[in-house]
């Protein structure tokens, strides 16, 4: 149990952080002013978690997990988190055809629950890049065709070494609340695709969001998006840090604009998670991490700090006070840093070393709520206690 | 046939280390042990009906790699999980 400053909010709620780590999940509940924190778990000791997300419909809870050794595949708990299932049907690529040499899912990398229309309705992404759809809250799992036996599928995800070193990823499945059929994806590699008949087809989404490891820096696909937001209140506002920049999107005009340039210079805009403020399309936080030369992927000159952009990112605020001020080298992944619902907006993150830091005033300040838990992957904030 | 169970995959059978299963073959040795102890196969065969990388398949003391391997009643199966991890 950990405490940290009192800040009260003016809507005070309790929040819930769902923890998934290299070694099981946790969750770290807090009070209801969100200066009080207590650890629960852990739930698959030992497993690899690359995602834990409740759904806000029901209040379903699904893991993505695997071991070192034993396949992928997926659990869901309807009771908060004392009982588990195991997907009867787990996330799998079809069998190929004899003679052919099929896909294998390495690992669930991302969940997603459906349009609120569709009571039941996940997605999930996987390495390789994969997309799968469960119409029945996660216990089975069928093959998104349109993208997974798409004829363009290996174009635009390229080979197994083309993506991140851990496995390409498809991430950032995200639906758009006003229509269930319009749908984004991102991949590592690949960039950004859409789909308007809820992913029979797809198209690339990447014009302005330039590769400085291609080539060609400006091609159809082949991006490398680390993590893609929509705002829910403004479902045509986009944002992504991108393995190149930062970038925001107005869907209406279809082009990238690299807000990122707007960072400081001995920044830069590289990093792997982005985070919105659940009300203001216009506020955005980024974490950015050193990608340089050989790309360290460490807090730039082991100094962390947040980034916010409160104007669209036409200028950054650098939020630092209560982080370490030297010699921390560690990395926030791409799925290891979100906001919560309340007023003023809570924002947290896990770091590669087991550290959850947590700030209760939107960045403002940082207080370390747990520490020496394993290398996270993963935090999303529910606005109850679990 | 008896068929031992490694540790990662106890929790499907109930914690018990050693398993009866029917067969003419390891594939349909693990269809059976799948109808009694749902989602063991998929731990260990992916969906190309390959063993995982870091599963092992021993019949009678001998390692196989396919899972059109034929079986009698009275072979020893052991599923293994190999040495590896951090």
């Amino acid at each position: 149990m950990n405490s940290i400053t009192s800040t009260t909010a003016s809507d005070a709620q309790a929040v819930s952080l769902l923890i998934a780590s290299k070694k099981g999940a946790f969750v770290l509940r807090s009070n209801e002013t969100r200066d009080h924190w207590e650890l629960r778990g852990p739930f698959f000791l030992g497993h690899i978690i690359h995602h834990f997300v409740c759904d806000p419909r029901d209040k379903t809870l699904l893991v993505a997990a695997k071991t070192g050794h034993l396949g992928p595949t997926v659990f869901r708990s309807t009771d908060g988190g004392e009982t588990w299932q195991e997907a009867a049907k787990p996330p799998a690529f079809a069998k190929a055809e004899e003679g052919q040499k099929g896909l294998v899912v390495d690992h669930v990398f991302w969940l997603t629950p459906g349009h609120p229309s569709e009571p039941g309705v996940w997605y999930a992404g996987t390495s390789p890049q994969g997309l799968f759809r469960s119409a029945d809250g996660g216990a089975t799992w069928d093959s998104v065709d349109g993208f997974n036996e798409n004829p363009m599928r290996l174009a635009w995800v390229g080979g197994l070494g083309d993506g991140t070193p851990d496995g390409p990823k498809m991430h950032s499945i995200l639906i758009d609340p006003r229509d269930a059929q319009h749908m984004y994806i991102g991949m590592s590699g690949g960039g950004v695709f859409e789909s308007l008949d809820q992913g029979q087809r797809w198209a690339p989404l990447n014009t302005g969001s330039v590769v400085t490891f291609l080539p060609d820096p400006n091609p159809e696909y082949g991006q490398d998006p680390h993590c893609v937001r929509l705002h829910p209140l403004a479902p045509d506002v986009l944002y992504q840090q991108n393995h190149c920049g930062i970038y925001r999107m107005d869907r209406r005009e279809g082009r990238w604009i690299r807000i990122g340039d707007n960072m400081p210079q001995d920044v830069g805009d590289i990093g792997f998670p982005m985070v919105l403020h659940p009300r203001d399309p216009n506020t955005a936080w980024v974490f950015p991490m050193d990608g340089t030369q050989v790309w360290p992927r460490t807090s730039p000159d082991g100094k962390p700090a947040a980034y916010v952009t409160r104007d669209a990112g036409q200028t950054w605020q650098r939020l630092d006070r209560g982080l370490p001020t030297s010699n921390a080298w560690f990395t926030v992944f791409r799925q290891a840093m979100t906001a919560d619902e309340c007023a003023p907006v809570g924002v947290y993150f896990g770091t590669t070393c087991g550290e959850i830091w947590a700030s209760s005033n939107e960045g403002e300040d940082w207080q370390c709520i747990a520490r020496h838990l394993p290398h996270i992957y993963a935090v999303e904030a529910v606005n109850f206690a679990l | 046939m008896k068929v031992s169970i490694p540790s990662p995959l106890l929790s499907y059978t109930n914690q018990q280390q050693q398993v009866d299963g029917e067969g003419n073959t390891v594939a349909e040795l693990l269809e059976d042990l799948n109808r009694r102890f749902p989602g063991i196969r998929f731990r260990l065969i992916d969906e190309q009906d390959a063993i995982r990388p870091h599963m092992r398949v021993f019949v009678n003391g001998e390692m196989v790699e396919s899972l059109e391997v034929r079986l009698q009643a009275t072979d020893e199966i052991h599923l293994l999980q190999a040495l590896s991890g951090g």
